[in-house]
Parts: C-alpha cells; sequence; structure tokens
C-alpha cells in the first residue's frame, strides 16, 4: 500500500503510514529538519505535530528553508 | 545633538544599514559583505527546500552575529503574503516579518490593497510587520495606523539602483511618522544612502547595491560609512538653501590697492 502525495510540486509515492516528520528527514537529512517549515494543504503546520500528522493520499505539501533574498 | 539610537519595536541596533542578502553570487562572498556593512539585521527570503542545495544561508547569518528577518518576497496576494511570514515564523523562530506584497512583476511596485490588508492580518496574528511600501505619505499613515513597527518605502524600484525618486515625499513620511522609517529599494551607491539619511530616515535597507557591485565588501563598507555621514551631518544640522551668494569672507578690511602711475 502506498500513497500518493505532491511535495514541492512534485508528485511523490509514499509508504502508507507515512508522516510529515518521516517526509521531512528524507528530503532534509541534515539538522533533524532545523530551519525548515511545512505547510500541509495549504496551512503551516507546527513542528510539533510532524510526528503525529499522517500524509494522506492526495495531500500537499510544501517544505520551505530561508534562501538569499530581500 | 546626537541622533536618539536606532530602535524597532524595543530593539536597539547599533548599526543604521540593514542588508539584503538577495543577488550576492556565494555565501562567501554574503559572508564578507556582512562583516564590511556593520549590519546587525538581515533579510532571508523563503523557498522550497532543494535537498541539493550547498550550505544554509543561516549558517553563515548566525556565524556573522547578524540577526536575521525573513521577508515575504515574491507574494502577490495578501494570502499568500500571510502563509509565508507563517512559515517563516516556523522556520526561524522570529515574529518579524519584512512584509512585501508586489503588485507587478517589471515594476516591482507595492500593492497598497492587499499589502494592507496583509499588514493587518498578520500585525493580529502577533507579527512585528515592517512593510516595503511604496514612498506615499498616505499609504505610509495608514500602515502606521494599522500597527507596523516601521514602515520602509521604497526611495525607486528594486534594484533599479536609481536612488531617491522623490525626497520631498520621503521627507513628508519622515516627518508625519511615529515609527521609525527605513528607505528601502532604490539606493544605488553611498550618496544615496547619506540622502535617505539626511533627509531623515532613521535607517536604509540594501540588496542590490551592494550584492551587484563590482566589489561588494568594498561597496558595503562605502554605504555603511555613508549611512554614518548622513547621521552625524543631520545631526550637526545643514544650512538652508539660499538662491544667491553668501560670502564666507569678511566684507570688511578690504585693501585698496593704488594704481601705480
Amino acid at each position: 500500500m502506498s500513497v500518493r502525495v505532491t511535495i514541492n510540486g512534485e508528485a511523490h509515492e509514499l509508504p502508507a503510514g507515512a508522516t510529515v516528520a518521516s517526509v521531512v528527514s528524507e528530503m532534509a537529512p541534515a539538522g533533524e529538519g532545523r530551519g525548515v517549515a511545512v505547510a500541509l494543504d495549504g496551512a503551516v503546520l507546527p513542528r510539533a505535530q510532524w510526528q503525529s500528522t499522517a500524509v494522506d493520499e492526495g495531500a500537499s505539501l510544501e517544505l520551505v528553508v530561508a534562501v538569499q533574498g530581500g | 545633538m546626537a541622533l536618539a539610537p536606532f530602535e524597532i519595536e524595543g530593539r536597539r541596533f547599533g548599526s543604521r544599514l540593514l542588508l539584503g542578502t538577495g543577488g550576492f553570487t556565494s555565501h562567501e562572498l554574503l559572508a564578507r559583505a556582512l562583516e564590511q556593512s556593520g549590519s546587525e539585521l538581515c533579510t532571508v527570503a523563503m523557498r522550497r527546500l532543494d535537498p541539493q542545495a550547498r550550505g544554509s544561508i543561516i549558517d553563515v547569518i548566525n556565524e556573522a552575529g547578524v540577526e536575521v528577518l525573513p521577508n515575504t518576497a515574491g507574494c502577490y496576494t495578501a494570502r499568500d503574503a500571510i502563509l509565508t511570514a507563517q512559515l517563516a515564523r516556523e522556520a526561524l523562530q522570529t515574529d518579524w516579518i519584512k512584509l512585501e506584497v508586489i503588485g507587478d512583476d517589471r515594476t516591482l511596485l507595492p500593492d497598497a490593497v492587499e499589502l494592507l490588508s496583509a499588514a493587518e492580518a498578520l500585525i493580529a496574528d502577533g507579527f512585528v510587520v515592517l512593510p516595503y511600501t511604496s514612498d506615499d505619505p498616505v499609504l505610509a499613515r495608514r500602515l502606521e495606523d494599522a500597527g507596523c513597527a516601521a514602515v520602509m518605502p521604497l526611495g525607486s524600484p528594486i534594484g533599479s539602483g536609481m536612488g531617491i525618486r522623490n525626497t520631498y515625499n520621503i521627507s513628508i513620511i519622515v516627518e508625519q511618522a511615529g515609527v521609525p522609517v527605513v528607505l528601502d529599494a532604490g539606493v544605488g551607491t553611498a550618496s544615496d544612502a547619506a540622502l535617505a539619511i539626511e533627509l531623515g530616515c532613521d535607517g536604509v535597507l540594501c540588496a542590490s547595491a551592494i550584492s551587484r557591485a563590482h566589489d561588494p565588501p568594498a561597496m558595503a563598507r562605502a554605504i555603511a560609512l555613508a549611512v554614518e555621514a548622513g547621521a552625524l551631518a543631520r545631526s550637526a544640522g545643514r544650512i538652508p538653501r539660499r538662491r544667491y551668494a553668501e560670502a564666507s569672507s569678511p566684507q570688511e578690511g578690504m585693501p585698496v590697492w593704488t594704481p601705480t602711475s
């Protein structure tokens, strides 16, 4: 079983039971997600909820960090 | 009389120069420019995580001992700017936000309607909002009335290097403001930054003028000195402008030359 989701605009297939925390550690293995923020389906998901939030079929995740700008 | 210290929302800054980190070709160059600028606050943008990216800008800024001010650059609606600010707060653990809501991709001028609406929503959500705004005294007042911690009018469009196109409007904004005024955008070189402070701005934010200069660390130093010079000149009190000359040498005691035959 797997779920199809969108991460930063790209289609991904994740094993069933994947959480936001597992997605973050996959995408940003260094620093335990330090400096990363996540929006799930258009709303900010606080870090404290990453571990307990499952990524469901069709979910859209945005993972952002600070870059040079302004 | 020395100028009052530069403070925003109770935080005091030793330098009136804020550095925008956009446009530096490497983190190493940014680090050198940060050091030369003497800036204590620098902006960053929020973008999608790139798993291939090498090094974090936050590490560079932390190492320089500079505070970070996230922005909402690239947002065209209040909705996007609000979400970006919330993501920045989550990522960087700061409730300060440089609010940008752009209305047009050619001029990058602010969208006044979306900007004010985003400012109101973010202030209600507990943010310390520093809005990038046009050089419009009425909009600046509306942003201050909404509870913004500073107003940041442009001198001219972002990255244009055109300096301060409407010194009268900037002066009016300064005269009426009860919050700090930071000139944001348009600085092309050191003299533009000095002029901003001479006009009464409390601070200056520079990115392209430094990052796209031929020698960014040298320009960072030049602009830092100009900001200091502007502050010193303003506290020293400039002479009034006159249409006609006023001799500085004494009028009396002129010798009279007797022509020899």
